[in-house]
C-alpha cells in the first residue's frame, strides 16, 4: 500500500460501546498491509486489544500482535500510566530514584488515578514519542494508531498540553506540552470518530467534532459502525411500517415453506418487520445527521456472530476500499 | 432454567425503600432506567426526585430539565394517586462552588474559586463527578427528611470506565484529598515544617525537590494555595464520602445494576454484584436492557434460514423470504444473548433479573419512559 497520507498519528474516540477499539484494530491491520509497521496504543487500561487479538495480556511493552495481509506486522502497547510516570520522570529528569519516595507519599497515585489531567499528560507523550521515535533516518513506526478515551472526554485527553501550557508558563513541562500539541494540530494527526447510527452517538460525534474544531486538532472520518442492509424493500419497508403488508401473501409463503403449522408466527414476523421498519428510517435520519458533518464517512457492516480475528480483518478490508473517499 | 424475577412494581409500592441507585457501565441505559423508574413511581403515588448525569439532549428537553440549576423541578401532570415526579441534572462545578461556599467565610470562598488552578483541577480531578453524584445524593435525601417533598430518591450514576468507580472514586478521591501528599504540600503554610521532616524523614525533602523541579516554583506555588485554601474551608473529605457510603449501606437503599446483554457489561456487572455483596449493600437486582426478543421463538434462526432458502429457489414469495431472514437473524442475536445470560445467572443464581426490551426507537420522551417502565415491571422471565 503505497501510503500518500500525511497522518501519523491516527486517533481513534467515539461514544463507550459504539466500536472504537474494533476499529481501531481494524485501522491498524489496513495500515499495516502491505509491509509497513504499525503500533496500535491503548490508553484505558482494559487490555481490549488482548481480547480482540487473542494474545495473553499486554505488558507496557510493544509486542506483535498481529500479521496485516501483504507481510506487514501490527505492534500493541497498553499504556501503564505508573510506569510511564516513571519512565518520563526518568527520561526528562534524570529522577529514577524519586519514584519510590513520590509513590510513598501518594504522588504516583495522584498522577494516575486522581488527576486524570496528570494522566493524559503522560499518555500523550508517550503516543507523541512512539509517533516520532526513529532508527537512524526511518520512523520506527510508519503509523500510531491510539484507541482513545470516549468522545465525552476526548477534546480533554488531546487538549490537556494546551491547557498545561497555560499553567506553566516556562520550564521543560512548558517545552513538552508545546511540542505535543505540535503534533496534534498538524495535518499528521487524524482523529477518526466511531458512530453508530443511534441519536445519542451521532449527537456526541457532532459535538465532538465541534469541539476538536475549536481546539484546531484535524477530525480524519466518520466510521459508521454495525450497518445493517435493509432488509426489505423501500417500499415493503413503508408498508410495514403503516401495517399494509399483505398478510394473506406472507401466510401463503409461509405455508409454501412448510410453516403454516405455527400458530402466531405470521403475526410475529409482521411485528418484526414494522421493528425494523421504524428502525431504518430513524437509522436514515441519523445517516443524514452524519453526513451533515462534512467529513469523509465510512461505513462497517454489522457482523451478526460478533468481531472475531476474522471478522477484524474484513473490517480492516472495508476500510480499505474507502481509501478513495478517506484518505487514511 | 428459571431466574428469580426482580417485582420492580413491590420495590416502587414499598415506602421502606427511599434511595434507588442505578449503576452499570457506560451506555447500557442507567439514565433510562433511572428516569423510567421515577416516571412509574410517581404514577402509583410516590413522590419521586430523580437525579440525573447527562441524560440524552432530547430526554432533558422533553422532561424540562436544561436550565442547569442544580436543583430539583417538578415535572407537572405526570403524578398520580398523590404521587408526584422531581427532576434534576447534576452541575458538578455548581455543586463543587456550593460546597466551597457553604463551609467557608466568604472571602476565603471567593479566593478559592479564582485560583486558576482550581478551574482546571476542581471539576476535572477522576472522581469528581461520582463525589458530587454522593453528595448531591446525601444532599436530595436530607431534604426528603425534612421537607417530605419527596420521599424516594432515585440516582443515576456518571458514565464511567468502570461501574465500581461510583463506589471506589468519591473514596479515593477523598482520601487524596486527606493524605500525605496534600500534607506535603500544606507543610510549608502551616509552621511545623520540621515536624514533617520528622513524619516523612529523607522522603519529604526528595518529594518537595522533585516536584519543584518537574512542576516549577509557579506552578508548585499555585497547588499550594489552592490545596491549602480548600483544606481550610471543607477539612474531612474523606469523612463526608465515608457518611454518602454509609447511607448507601441502608436498608432503604435498592441497587439496580443495569447491563446490556454483552459479554462485557455483563462481566462488568458481574464484579459489580460481588463488590455489593462484600461491602453489605442491598442489591435488588440486575436490569438487563435493550434485549431482542420475538413472539416466534419456537422458530429457529436455522429453521426460519432454512424456509427462506426454499423459497428463494422456488423463486416465489420473495416477501415472506425476506421476513423469515429477518427473523433467522433476530433469533441469533436472541441466542447469543441469552447464552451470555446463562452464564450471568450460573454465576450469580440468587440475584433477581429483570429485563427491558431493545424499543425500535431511542426513549426521549415521557411516553417512551412509560413504556420502559411498564415493560420492567410486567417483565416475564428471560430465560425459561
Ligand atoms: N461491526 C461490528 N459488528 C458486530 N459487533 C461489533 C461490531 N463492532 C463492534 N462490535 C461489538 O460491539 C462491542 C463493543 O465494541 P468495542 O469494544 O470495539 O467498543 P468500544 O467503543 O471500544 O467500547 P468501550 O467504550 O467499552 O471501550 C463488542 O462486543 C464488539 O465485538
Ligand atoms: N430499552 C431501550 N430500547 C431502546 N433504546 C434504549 C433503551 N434503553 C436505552 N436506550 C437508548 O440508549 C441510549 C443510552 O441510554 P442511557 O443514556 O440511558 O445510557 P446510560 O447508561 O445512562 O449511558 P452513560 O453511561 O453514557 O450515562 C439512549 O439514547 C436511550 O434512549
Ligand atoms: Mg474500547
Ligand atoms: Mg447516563
Amino acid at each position: 500500500m503505497g501510503n500518500q497520507s500525511p497522518t501519523r498519528l491516527h486517533v481513534v474516540t467515539g461514544k463507550g460501546g459504539t466500536g472504537k477499539t474494533t476499529a481501531a484494530a481494524a485501522l491498524a491491520l489496513h495500515l499495516a498491509s502491505g509491509g509497513q509497521r504499525v503500533l496500535l496504543i491503548e490508553v484505558e487500561g482494559r487490555q481490549g486489544i488482548a481480547q480482540l487479538f487473542d494474545v495473553p495480556q499486554l505488558p507496557y511493552e510493544e509486542r506483535k500482535v498481529a500479521l496485516a495481509r501483504g507481510g506487514g506486522d501490527v505492534y500493541a502497547l497498553a499504556i501503564d500510566p505508573e510506569d510511564a510516570l516513571y519512565e518520563y520522570l526518568d527520561l526528562y529528569y534524570r529522577l529514577g530514584r524519586a519514584g519510590k519516595a513520590l509513590r510513598k507519599v501518594g504522588v504516583v497515585e495522584f498522577a494516575t488515578t486522581v488527576a486524570p489531567g496528570v494522566r493524559d499528560v503522560l499518555l500523550t507523550g508517550k503516543a507523541y514519542e512512539a509517533t516520532r521515535r526513529r532508527h537512524g533516518q526511518q520512523y520506527v513506526y510508519d503509523a500510531v494508531v491510539v484507541d482513545a478515551p470516549p468522545t465525552g472526554r476526548i477534546g480533554r485527553f488531546l487538549n490537556v498540553n494546551a491547557e498545561v501550557a497555560g499553567l506553566a508558563k516556562m520550564g521543560p513541562i512548558r517545552r513538552q506540552a508545546d511540542s505535543i500539541m505540535g503534533l496534534l494540530r498538524s495535518p499528521r494527526t487524524a482523529v477518526h470518530l466511531v458512530t453508530l447510527l443511534e441519536e445519542m452517538p451521532v449527537q456526541e460525534t457532532a459535538d465532538a467534532v465541534d469541539e476538536l474544531r475549536r481546539l484546531d486538532i484535524p477530525v480524519g472520518a466518520i466510521v459508521v459502525n454495525q450497518t445493517r442492509h435493509p432488509a426489505l424493500s423501500h417500499e415493503q419497508l413503508q408498508d410495514a411500517q403503516q401495517g399494509r403488508l399483505d398478510g394473506g401473501e406472507v401466510a401463503a409463503g409461509l405455508k409454501a415453506a412448510g410453516l403454516s403449522g405455527h400458530s402466531g408466527l405470521l403475526d410475529a414476523l409482521l411485528r418484526e418487520a414494522r421493528a425494523h421498519a421504524e428502525r431504518v428510517e430513524l437509522e436514515t435520519a441519523q445517516r443524514a445527521l452524519v453526513q451533515a458533518l462534512d467529513q469523509p464517512v465510512v461505513e462497517l457492516p454489522w457482523l451478526v456472530d460478533g468481531v472475531d480475528l476474522a471478522g477484524l480483518y474484513e473490517l480492516s478490508d472495508r476500510l480499505g476500499q474507502a481509501e478513495t473517499e478517506v484518505p487514511w | 432454567m428459571t431466574d428469580p424475577t426482580l417485582d420492580v412494581d413491590a420495590l416502587l409500592h414499598d415506602p421502606g425503600t427511599t434511595i434507588i441507585v442505578c449503576c452499570g457501565a457506560g451506555g447500557v441505559g442507567k439514565t433510562t432506567t433511572a428516569a423510567s423508574l421515577g416516571v412509574r413511581a410517581a404514577q402509583r403515588g410516590r413522590r419521586a426526585c430523580v437525579l440525573t448525569i447527562d441524560p440524552a439532549r432530547r430526554l432533558a428537553q422533553s422532561l424540562g430539565l436544561e436550565e442547569l440549576d442544580n436543583t430539583p423541578r417538578p415535572i407537572d401532570s405526570v403524578g398520580r394517586d398523590g404521587g408526584a415526579l422531581f427532576a434534576m441534572m447534576l452541575d458538578m462545578k455548581r455543586t463543587f462552588d456550593e460546597i466551597v461556599q457553604q463551609h467557608g467565610d466568604p472571602a476565603r470562598a471567593a479566593q478559592i474559586l479564582e485560583n486558576p488552578l482550581y478551574q482546571s483541577l476542581s471539576s476535572s480531578f477522576a472522581g469528581t463527578q461520582e463525589y458530587m453524584a454522593m453528595e448531591k445524593l446525601g444532599q436530595l435525601h436530607r431534604e426528603a427528611i425534612e421537607t417530605g417533598e419527596w420521599d424516594l430518591v432515585i440516582v443515576d450514576t456518571p458514565p464511567s470506565r468502570s461501574a465500581l468507580d461510583f463506589l471506589d472514586a468519591p473514596d479515593r478521591l477523598g482520601s487524596f484529598l486527606d493524605g500525605r501528599f496534600v500534607r506535603i504540600l500544606l507543610a510549608p503554610a502551616k509552621a511545623g515544617g520540621k515536624a514533617y521532616m520528622k513524619v516523612f524523614g529523607g522522603a519529604f525533602t526528595l518529594v518537595t525537590s522533585s516536584l519543584n523541579k518537574v512542576l516549577g516554583a509557579q506552578l508548585l506555588n499555585d497547588l499550594q494555595t489552592l490545596v491549602a485554601g480548600l483544606d481550610s474551608v471543607f477539612g474531612g473529605f474523606r469523612e463526608r464520602a465515608e457518611r454518602t457510603y454509609a447511607l448507601l449501606q441502608d436498608p432503604g437503599t435498592a441497587f439496580l445494576v443495569v447491563a446490556a446483554p454483552e459479554p462485557d457489561a455483563l462481566r462488568e456487572a458481574s464484579f459489580f454484584v460481588e463488590r455489593l455483596q462484600q461491602d453489605a449493600m442491598p442489591l435488588a437486582g440486575l436490569v438487563l436492557n435493550r434485549v431482542h426478543t420475538t413472539e416466534a421463538a419456537d422458530v429457529s434462526g436455522a429453521r426460519a434460514e432454512g424456509a427462506a432458502e426454499e423459497l428463494d429457489e422456488l423463486d416465489e414469495h420473495a416477501l415472506t423470504s425476506a421476513l423469515l431472514r429477518l427473523h433467522a437473524d433476530t433469533m441469533r442475536v436472541r441466542d447469543r444473548e441469552r447464552h451470555v445470560l446463562t452464564r450471568f445467572t450460573g454465576a450469580h443464581p440468587d440475584v433477581a433479573v429483570v429485563s427491558a426490551p431493545a424499543l425500535p426507537g431511542d426513549v426521549h420522551d415521557v411516553h417512551g419512559l412509560e413504556q420502559m417502565g411498564a415493560a420492567l415491571a410486567g417483565s416475564v422471565a428471560v430465560l425459561d
